[in-house]
């Protein structure tokens, strides 16, 4: 009887060994693979993966993509830095190029020849760290103002350009039951990326909150909600749902981005059109910040490899590629001559090719340390929109730290 | 654990083969023994201990997304401490934590001991009303949350439209900064109900029904027999709900990031949204920990107090 137990202890004691051992190895596909990590959707995903295949081919790999959720990447991607799997190839989205670079995880992409040419300067920007382009965006977005056609014919107005404008347009367009504008103002990175558009027309920057600039952009924002032209709602709703607001006709306008094509499209009944954001007076630069993935090359300690990947990206990144997705995921082409040629099909495209020109990324002036200062924009942004400070003070509290 | 191991050796006067023959049972006995502690011993270290240690020296070290790649996250003592405790955030989080806690033990507890009474009298179909009330139980934390905030919206939530059907204006539930914290406390008593109800009932379950048959004939019914006869029997097993409840509470993460994120204006930010946001959203590893080891010492204040009221109870 004893005899057993010892047996059985000694089982589970092996047991236990074996299990923590097993944990140790990470799978690696063969030599002639590429490694593909993105956060693409189930429909955006069929149209990247037959750009990844023609790459693929060209290059003379097979390709193996692997889908990961856009909230959780970067969890993974530290975890895979830190146990020596990382892929081949590694999307990420633009804001997080310089932090996941500063870390040494990347390779430079100019050892792979590619250096940025015939990209906006905002894309070249977003993907380079310490004077060196770490990731290229094939495709690119940004936000706008799409506006219900009808409703603003019904009320006889024009779309808004400039800041007065828009108000004077939100609060005709409020009526029973519908607001004049939606907006995120969440406290999250989404809140933070629909304000900054009217923090930087204004002439103000993420490392001076407190300026008097700053403190006017938030002002007017905060005018359209303690007006109520806006519901106060903008606080707790992600962009998602902005666009069912706008979907269900809850409000005539709203800040979003082209990716809600598809959506749009689908409702039934509406009729949408987009304008670039209006600026703070006429003849104003308006200068929104520039979204969009980028793709990159980890260091794998793999050369050969690794160049391969790099001529992936290259190839994947190319004009002739880029339409296929922008059209497959509602964004804009980067490169500036295929961006032209997407504007003349679709005329709310274009207003987003426009407003593409001139985005600003969001890491240019901070780089890692974005982070931080986009913490500080959405909470005094939070403070301001629910009335707990005036815009100012704010500002003034949120940048205390 | 090891006294039980090392035990006093029996003293007899043996021969010297027979302690031959003794000691290599005992030695084969205790190897035996110690192979039966290995795999606890084993789990505890790597899925408790392991987490702990590695928190607790995180708290002390420079460690971001570079740490992942190089390795190296230099020590900084107690800086991370400082700039949590001195940050302007550290105060309100802190209120928050208490209130959102306090509120939701006192809500699911009362509520919880009123549906334990409740069902412990017997009528049709009271066994099926009482595990349809295990339902938020059942739900995955995040769908309750997204139905939660559809039912608190407050532009065309069914909670508002109920509210103006009797005449009450809209109240900002998730969106107003003075309201926020009291929306989410309410889902919280929500979801911890069943938990409390299923514990009390149970607890209700071991009082034997001959203390309220005498109870009764000395005149104690009602009202009475709860606080004579109910409410002394049911200390032990109240003890333990509350403890674990506040433990559980302390670290409720899902339920506010699904409701409102932390938001308004961090009116709902508990030290653990607080840990989650400084580590996952500013990449702030080192802070992150340093908060989460704040809230770890807070829980085991509570855990101590726990196992002190178990180990009464038993006694008892």
């Amino acid at each position: 009887m004893r005899r057993t137990h010892t047996a059985v202890g000694a089982a589970s004691a092996a047991a236990v060994v074996l299990g923590l051992s097993a944990c140790s190895g990470g799978a690696r596909a063969d030599e002639d693979t590429l490694v593909v990590t993105d956060t693409l959707s189930d429909t955006s995903a069929p149209v990247y993966q037959e750009v990844y295949d023609a790459c693929a081919a060209e290059v003379g790999m097979k390709v193996q993509a692997n889908h990961v959720a856009g909230s959780g990447l970067i969890a993974t991607v530290l975890q895979q830095a830190s146990s020596d799997t990382l892929p081949d190839v590694l999307m990420l989205d633009n804001p997080d190029v310089q932090q996941i670079a500063s870390s040494g995880a990347l390779s430079p992409l100019t050892d792979y020849g590619i250096t940025g040419e015939g990209f906006p300067r905002g894309v070249v920007d977003a993907g380079t760290y310490d004077g060196d382009l770490y990731g290229i965006a094939p495709v690119v977005n940004t936000v706008g103002l799409f506006y219900d056609v009808d409703a603003l014919a019904e009320a006889g107005i024009e779309p808004p350009t400039t800041w007065d404008e828009l108000r004077a347009a939100a609060e005709a367009l409020t009526a029973d039951g519908r607001y004049g504008l939606a907006f995120s103002a969440a406290n999250t990175f989404e809140g933070t990326w629909q304000f900054l558009p009217y923090l930087w027309s204004n002439g103000a920057d993420e490392d001076d909150l407190t300026s008097p600039e700053a403190v006017e952009a938030l002002s007017f924002v905060n005018g359209l909600v303690q007006d109520g032209y806006a519901s106060s709602s903008v606080v707790n709703w992600s962009q998602n749902d902005v666009n069912d607001q706008f979907i269900a006709g809850k409000a005539a306008m709203m800040v979003n981005g082209p990716w809600n094509m598809p959506a749009l499209e689908a409702a039934e009944g509406l009729h949408y059109a987009a304008v670039p954001l209006p600026v703070p007076e006429a003849g104003d630069t308006l200068e929104a910040p520039l979204g969009g993935e980028a793709f990159t090359v980890p260091r794998t300690g793999n050369p050969d490899k690794m160049a391969k990947a790099g001529d992936f990206v290259a190839c994947v990144t190319r004009g002739e590629h880029q339409l296929a997705m922008a059209t497959g995921r509602g964004a804009v082409p980067s490169d500036t001559e295929v961006a032209a040629e997407a504007a003349a099909e679709n005329p709310v495209v274009a207003t987003f090719v426009d407003t593409v020109q001139t985005a600003r990324s969001r890491t240019a002036l901070l780089g890692p340390d974005w982070p931080g200062a986009a913490t500080q924009i959405y909470t005094a942004q939070q403070l301001a929109l629910t009335g707990s400070e005036s815009p100012a003070e704010a500002l003034e509290r949120a940048t205390e730290h | 654990m090891t006294t039980t191991l090392a035990g006093p050796a029996p003293v007899v006067a043996p021969g010297p083969g027979a302690a031959r023959r003794r000691s290599r049972a005992r030695l084969r006995e205790r190897t035996a023994q110690w192979l039966f502690l290995v795999p606890a011993i084993a789990y505890v270290f790597v899925f408790f201990g392991y987490p702990i240690v590695k928190n607790l020296v995180m708290g002390s070290q420079d460690y971001t997304v570079r740490t992942f790649v190089s390795g190296e996250a230099p020590w900084v003592g107690l800086d991370n401490y400082a700039e949590v405790v001195t940050s302007s955030l550290f105060r309100t989080t802190v209120l928050n934590t208490a209130l959102f806690t306090v509120g939701s033990i006192v809500g699911q507890f009362v509520i919880g001991l009123l549906f334990a009474l409740f069902f412990k009298r017997r009528f049709p179909l009271g066994n099926v009303l009482r595990s349809l009330l295990l339902l938020p139980w059942l739900l995955p934390m995040i769908a309750g949350t997204a139905v939660w905030k559809w039912i608190l919206d407050q532009d065309g939530g069914v909670l508002n439209e109920a509210l103006g059907s009797i005449g009450i204006a809209p109240v900002h539930w998730l969106t107003s900064p003075d309201v926020a914290l009291i929306a989410v406390v309410m889902v919280n008593v929500w979801v911890g109900i069943p938990f409390n109800m299923t514990l009390l009932y149970s607890g209700l379950q071991n009082i034997p029904d001959e203390l309220y048959e005498a109870g009764a004939l000395d005149g104690a019914t009602g009202a009475k027999a709860f606080w004579h006869i109910t409410w002394p029997n049911l200390r032990p097993v109240v003890s333990v709900v509350l403890v674990l409840g506040v433990i559980y509470t302390l670290k409720v993460l899902d339920i506010i990031l699904g409701l409102t994120g932390g938001g308004p204006a961090n009116a709902t930010q508990t030290l653990a949204t607080d840990s989650y946001r400084r580590s996952f959203q500013e990449f702030s590893f080192g802070t992150g920990a340093a908060v989460s080891n704040i809230l770890i010492v807070v829980s085991l204040v509570f855990a101590v107090v726990y196992l002190r009221v178990n180990k009464r109870a038993v006694d008892e």
